[in-house]
């Protein structure tokens, strides 16, 4: 995979794009905005996830773009009840499922039971059901589209919004510089809840998303996938460059691509150098108003939580960017 | 052979949903629900009922994993009271939307604040317009009996919409009451499995939650709202056949010692027991005095009611809730306009009584019909009294 594959030479299948699925699940004609990463990322995780599964969506960007009645762009038995619950939905499911098995009502395999939700309905409204789900430990996958703010309806900050971006509830002014706060380490919270297996994906990184998701479903138990997924719309940025930008976040170590299996922390896409954050930040509007000052607390902030990263990956550290702190410097 | 059981009645509701062969269940626990659903999952944990039982984490999540249990296509049921029904509630219209027939008890309790675990309606009116079936029962019997046509109300066909059995928390739950329990055998006669019109099924799939656009939005609560007042007709069947099967036959509106009467009480749930002894006492003194037992409370049985009014010229309707700042409590709202358009229409009077389980008598009823009648020689002050309050 380019230069830089999967880590320590693990065994692993092999793809290649004449190789991946043809089937398509998530259709085309649903109204998603031009250059939606999300929408990338849906049709590549429900190709990964195949045609035996059953499909709980929260409400957020990709229900409302998907399932106007009387279309639908879901080929998977699927169901949306509303934002906070769709853990809750899927454990129903896989619950039904179980019973209707024993009871000899469902012949053959046993579905897959996938939850999706974007960030605000997980990280946010959705923390406490998608929390007991894991802890009841339900053989479901959940997938987080976090496109790092509420954009369906009118960028509004939520949990997962990143230092310094501007939202329609977190703009830039005199008193404030945008978002104030560090964006939730969702992933992290995934982990602690000791469920056996948890990973980061782009939809910039296919392979890595279809292996990701391919290993959740296999895995018994809950699974959680975070997907960072480019808003053009709400992050301001080109829409020809949402790929790019998904690229951007892991070159720079704004998001980079792990899985943690049972507890243990593996890099899946390994950088060999390090870009500065700035070739992140710069394609993006929202945030234009950062001063060098901020611009090189993100680049500070990114490389220590790259390192942390590290340190549980037991990774060999790449080369790191030069921090700015000149043009600090030079600017005062 | 039918066999008679001494029995707590919220034991008793746990026997008749693991004899209705319930197959999911997910509750959070609240009180006074709690010894429905702790008895269920003993059957589970002993094997005495296949199921599956999951503990969520809140009571909106109980009706969410309730609506994936329905929607896969498993038999599904639930119980809760008070502020775990409040909890629920933005889940309720969904479930009801999506036609799903999922049964649930309610324990009712008052709602907070200040917080309150005792009985009243509170709790079940402020979700009046979920879009359920609403049932209320009297006594354990009743509550045995109904909650194994709640199944079959909600499963049929023609109805799929959700339903609630309302019992009062504590005064009926926790009362230990001789009942008749049928056999195994005759239940699932009379309660076949369910077989889903829709379910999420990879082999034939379908979108579940689709949203509505202005076009179609209206329709779709129009054709909700035909299915409920549609189910009437269904309910009264099933109350048929359980009656055959029972000898225990169940009509929407009650009626006790209604002939001649001249003044009629009107009461929901365990006080029309209560209701019926100052009924009794009152008779005894000469008073033209009978009582309306309401059981269906969605859809609201408007003829019913209206004919079992007969000749009774004074209605004093008692509500166990409050519509604060409103015109009429619950109950009264809907009798009033039942009879709004009615020529020869009853007068009607308006109590508030056992709120937050405050202890309702016999003679609390004998002290409202005097009041009533006394008030009725006079031009009405007060929309509606809340009674007993002490000063």
């Amino acid at each position: 995979m380019e230069k830089f594959g999967y880590a320590q030479g693990q065994k692993f299948d092999t793809y290649a794009s004449r190789l991946m699925p043809r089937e398509e699940y998530f259709t085309s004609g649903h109204r998603s905005c031009q250059g939606c990463g999300e929408a990338l990322a849906v049709r590549w995780v429900t190709k990964a996830i195949g045609k035996d599964a059953i499909i709980a969506h929260a409400t957020g960007c990709m229900e409302i773009v998907s399932s106007g009645w009387p279309q639908t762009a879901w080929m998977h038995p699927w169901i949306h009840v509303a934002f906070e619950n769709t853990s809750a939905v899927a454990s129903g499911i896989e619950t039904a499922l179980k019973i209707l098995h024993r009871k000899g009502k469902l012949k053959g395999d046993m579905p897959k039971v996938v939850a999706m939700g974007g960030d605000g309905g997980t990280t946010d409204i959705g923390l406490q059901s998608l929390s007991g789900a894991l802890e009841r430990g339900h053989n479901f996958t959940y997938v987080c589209w976090d496109n790092e703010a509420y954009m369906n309806t009118g960028i509004q900050r939520s949990s997962s919004t990143p230092y310094g971006a501007m939202t329609t509830t977190s703009p830039p002014g005199k008193m404030s510089i945008g978002q104030a706060t560090q964006k939730k380490n969702m992933v992290a919270i995934a982990v602690a809840h000791g469920i056996p297996y948890v990973a980061t994906a782009s939809p910039s990184y296919i392979f890595d998303l279809y292996f990701k998701v391919r290993k959740a479903l296999e895995t018994p138990g809950p699974a959680y996938i975070h997907v960072l997924s480019v808003c053009p719309t709400g992050w301001r940025s080109a829409t020809e460059l949402s790929v790019r930008l998904g690229r951007l976040a892991v070159e720079t170590g704004v998001f980079p691509l792990f899985e943690v299996e049972n507890g243990k922390y593996r890099l899946t896409v390994e950088p060999p150098k390090l870009r500065p954050v700035q070739d992140y930040l710069k394609p993006q509007g929202r945030f234009r108003h950062l001063r060098d000052k901020e611009r090189a607390f993100i680049q500070k902030h990114t490389l220590a939580q790259y390192e942390l990263l590290l340190q549980k990956c037991g990774a060999a550290y790449p080369e790191f960017p030069v921090l700015t702190e000149e043009t600090e410097e030079e600017k005062e | 052979m039918a066999h008679r059981v001494g029995m707590e009645v919220s034991i008793a509701v746990s026997h008749a949903v693991q004899m209705s062969r319930a197959e999911a269940i997910a509750a959070y626990p609240i009180t006074p629900q709690t010894h429905i659903v702790e008895h269920l999952s003993t059957m589970v944990a002993n094997g005495e009922l296949d199921a599956e039982f999951v503990n969520v984490e809140s009571e909106h999540s109980a009706m969410s994993t309730c609506i994936g249990m329905s929607a896969t296509g498993a038999r599904t049921y639930t119980a809760t009271s008070s502020q775990g029904l409040a909890l629920m509630n933005e889940i309720l219209f969904i479930v009801s939307a999506l036609r799903l027939p999922i049964v649930m008890t309610v324990a009712n309790r008052a709602l907070s604040g200040p917080l309150s675990i005792w009985n009243d309606h509170g709790d079940i009116m402020a979700a009046r317009d979920i879009g359920w079936v609403q049932i209320f029962v009297e006594n354990g019997q009743e509550a045995f009996d109904h909650s194994v046509m709640a199944f079959k109300i909600a499963e049929n066909h023609n109805v799929l919409l959700p339903t609630i059995i309302n019992l009062d928390g504590f005064i009926l739950s926790h009362v230990v009451e001789a009942m008749e329990f049928p056999e195994q055998e005759m239940v699932d006669k009379f309660l076949p499995p369910y077989h889903p019109m829709f379910s999420l099924d990879p082999k034939n799939p379908v979108t579940m939650g689709a949203f509505a656009m202005p076009e179609v939005y209206t329709e779709v609560k129009m054709g909700h709202q035909m299915a409920l007042t549609g189910a009437y007709e269904h309910i009264l069947k099933v109350w048929k056949e359980w009656g055959d099967l029972t000898g225990r036959h169940y009509k929407p509106v009650e009626k006790y010692k209604t002939d001649g009467a001249k003044i009629l009480l009107l009461t929901m749930g365990c006080l029309s027991e209560v209701a019926e002894v100052a009924v009794d006492e009152m008779r005894d003194a000469g008073l033209e005095v009978g009582l309306l037992k309401l059981r269906m409370w969605r859809p609201f049985p408007f003829a019913d009611l209206r004919n079992a009014v007969g000749g009774a010229k004074h209605l004093i309707v008692i509500d166990r809730a409050l519509s604060l700042g409103g015109a009429a409590p619950p109950v009264l709202a809907e009798v009033r306009s039942a009879f709004y358009a009615m020529r020869g229409r009853p007068q009607t009077s308006s109590f508030v009584i056992g709120l937050g389980g405050r202890d309702v008598a016999p003679g609390d009823f004998k002290k409202i019909v005097a009041q009533a009648q006394e008030e009725a020689q006079q031009k009405p002050t007060e929309e509606y009294h809340i009674y007993g309050v002490r000063g």
